[in-house]
């Protein structure tokens, strides 16, 4: 299949001003028929190509944060009188589920790395199309003592996942995705020298802008 | 509930429209009856319809084409979609409609068409309905999404017992076997616990016998108010009209996001039923959708114990994991307790214990596993499963050797009548995503009420 890149496909521009799509966003292909062992046309292919866009809008700075900063970012609730006031979201969620307050934005990084544990997990090699994570495939549902909720990702480096195993989190931040699957969990202990191409250890610097979880 | 319709499932009909599915099912509504399909469409005010994915059928507004080719312009029609909460949420809604007087007489009628892309891709599809950002990247497929719900289950709950493992596959056993005896099923098998435990792995610990199929076909029931369902009662005695409440829930799209909380109570439930429970909850095992659904629909129908007060069942069994859950759930045992639902016994039409009729037998369809799981339909084809046996017309439907001619299929030798002895009220589970949609549809003989009413 071709890629993006294939297609020329750029936007033009930022947002507001000037934000346009160049290249070759769709394309199509003749249809053919489908025929039974009669040759008895029972149907059609129709084939496509084409290339979405998706607005990340004020999730945004956590997709930035895993795929440029090496951060992990959480938000919590701080409007007073909130009956959710202070409860901190990993899933990062814009709007207070309470109040629907727009919430802070948090660098848990630093936290994270010194509680995460594994809730729950699985391993398959089943996949459906489109997927590019390597196979068998080490899902976990990340525990953390600090937030109301959990985080879904997987495993890279060696290890079996296990309920209540210590995990520290890892970011693609060389030629990351730009999705979810530039976060990643490895077992406690593990060496740099040990992280898959392109992972590495959260860096130093806190997010710009955001408050830190101390 | 006057009628109810399908059409035969099947993982492929490359010969066959998805309107000429929805025709099949409208016929057999009509042929319930002992009507004409004109003569039913003559009393449908509206049409409710859904099918969970655009995607796959590659149609936008196909609800249109669907009202068209039924016939039913210039009536209203409207589509619903809540994942494979798609049927039950489609009759909720056409139950309202009829409740609230708008109309007299609903059509709902739902169907998928999941057979016009690969498997991996119509994996894909239903992985976009998982959170797109956060999970659909992680595998592009559901039973990634499930199957931590079984892991954190098996070990805490469960303490890891083998014997519970082959509980779940008891489950696929049980269903797929049911489906033996259903013309309409496309996953009949006669298989073992062993078989279910031998099949490969989707993701461990759910295996391929564990899973629901998919597949395509139409499914749809009529709701009426009361004077007109009187009237099709007159035209038609042999089906009496049923009695139907439906109850909703929701719970968020990512299992992830669902923050700790107090278990609500079924009304045969109390508090000191769970003052040991350790485990959060729903946290990762349970479903407060369905929970609340179910609570809803019991509460409104006056179901004060769902085991003494049903006869039959139909669960949404996406993966015998899902089944197990819901059992704890709609309270046919408390929560951390479901397998007792099947070790017990309760949940066959023989008990294999007692030899006599099981408590509450549930999914003698064969549910999603053995029967089928056209997701826009499945809601609709249990709510009709569960009203053949409340009308006493399971084994004449099922066992119709016509039937399974024209659905390109042999009667079994062994056929047996799954005819539930004296139906006279029952339950349906409706069931999206990891649980955030659920109705449950509560089904009752109006001569055996689950309460006195006033007027009655």
């Amino acid at each position: 299949m071709r890629t993006p890149a294939d297609h020329n496909v750029t936007i033009v521009g930022t947002y507001p001003h000037g934000y346009k799509f160049r290249g070759e966003f769709h394309t199509g292909e003749p249809s053919r028929p489908i025929k039974d062992e009669h040759g008895t046309m029972v149907g059609v292919t129709k084939p496509r190509r084409l290339v979405h866009v998706h607005s990340l809008g004020g999730e945004a700075p956590f997709f930035q944060g895993i795929s440029e900063n090496g951060r992990l970012l959480a938000t919590v609730c701080r409007t007073p009188g909130c009956p959710g006031s202070g409860s901190i979201y990993l899933p990062f969620r814009i709007h207070c589920p309470d109040c629907l307050a727009r919430m802070q934005v948090l660098d848990v990084t630093d936290k994270a790395i010194a509680t995460a544990k594994v809730y729950t997990f699985i391993v398959t090699s089943r996949t459906g199309a489109f997927n590019t994570l390597e196979t068998p495939i080490r899902f976990v549902d990340i525990q953390f003592p600090f937030a109301c909720t959990f985080l879904k990702g997987y495993m890279v480096g060696a290890g079996a996942p296990a309920i209540g195993l210590r995990v520290v989190p890892v970011f693609r931040t060389e030629a990351p995705t730009y999705t979810i699957k530039d976060l990643a969990w490895v077992v406690e202990g593990t060496t740099a020298k040990d992280l898959p191409k392109g992972f590495a250890f959260a860096s130093r610097t806190p997010f710009p802008g955001a408050e830190v979880l101390p | 509930m006057v009628t109810g319709g399908m059409s035969q499932f099947a993982r492929a009909f490359p010969t066959r429209k998805t309107e000429e599915l929805v025709v099949d099912a409208f016929v057999m509504m009509a042929e319930m009856l002992d009507m004409s399909p004109i003569e039913l469409r003559s009393y449908v005010q509206a049409g409710f319809y859904g099918h969970f994915a655009d995607h796959f059928g590659d149609q936008l507004l196909g609800e249109a084409a669907i009202h068209d080719r039924l016939g039913l312009d210039p009536l209203p029609g409207i589509g619903i979609k809540t994942g494979g909460a798609t049927g039950g949420y489609n009759m909720w809604t056409a139950m309202m409609a009829v409740a609230s007087g708008t109309v007299d007489c609903a059509l709902a009628v739902g169907w998928e068409r999941m057979d016009e892309v690969p498997t991996d891709e119509g994996n894909n599809y239903i992985a976009c309905a998982a959170d797109r950002d956060w999970e659909t990247f992680l595998g592009h497929i559901y039973a990634g999404y499930y199957a931590p719900m079984a892991t954190r289950y098996w070990e805490t709950i469960a303490k890891k017992d083998p014997k519970f493992r082959e509980t779940l596959a008891a489950i696929a056993v049980k269903h797929r076997g049911y489906a033996c005896h259903n013309p309409f099923a496309h996953g009949a098998m006669k298989i073992t616990v062993d078989d279910v435990l031998k099949s490969p792995v989707v993701a461990d610990p759910i295996r391929a016998l564990d899973c629901c199929l998919m597949s395509v076909g139409a499914a749809g029931v009529v709701f009426c108010d009361e004077a007109t369902a009187n009237e099709f009662h007159k035209r038609c005695p042999k089906m009496k009209p049923l009695r139907v409440w439906i109850g909703a829930g929701t719970h968020t799209l990512r299992v992830a996001d669902r923050r700790d909380m107090e278990i609500p109570l079924l009304p045969h439930e109390t508090p000191d039923l769970y003052k040991d429970r350790s485990e959060r909850y729903p946290g990762f095992t349970c479903f407060l959708a369905t929970r609340m659904a179910s609570n809803q629909a019991y509460r409104m129908a006056g179901v004060m114990d769902p085991l003494d007060d049903f006869d039959i069942g139909e669960l949404h069994d996406a993966f015998t994991i899902s089944d197990l859950q819901s059992y704890e759930d709609c309270g046919f045992r408390p929560y951390g307790r479901g397998r007792e639902f099947v070790e017990s016994g309760d949940c066959y039409l023989v008990n294999p214990h007692t030899g006599k009729r099981g408590r509450l037998p549930t999914n003698l369809s064969g549910g999603l596993i053995g029967c089928m799981h056209a997701v826009g339909a499945t809601g609709e084809m249990q709510v009709v499963e569960v009203a053949l046996h409340l009308w006493g017309r399971h084994g004449e439907i099922h066992g119709d050797p016509k039937r399974w001619e024209r659905f390109g299929k042999k009667k079994p030798d062994d056929w047996k009548d799954l005819q539930v002895p004296n139906a006279r009220r029952g339950m349906a589970i409706s069931h999206a995503g990891v649980g955030s949609h659920v109705t449950c549809t509560v089904l009752a003989d109006p001569d055996h009420l689950y309460r006195k009413e006033v007027g009655a």
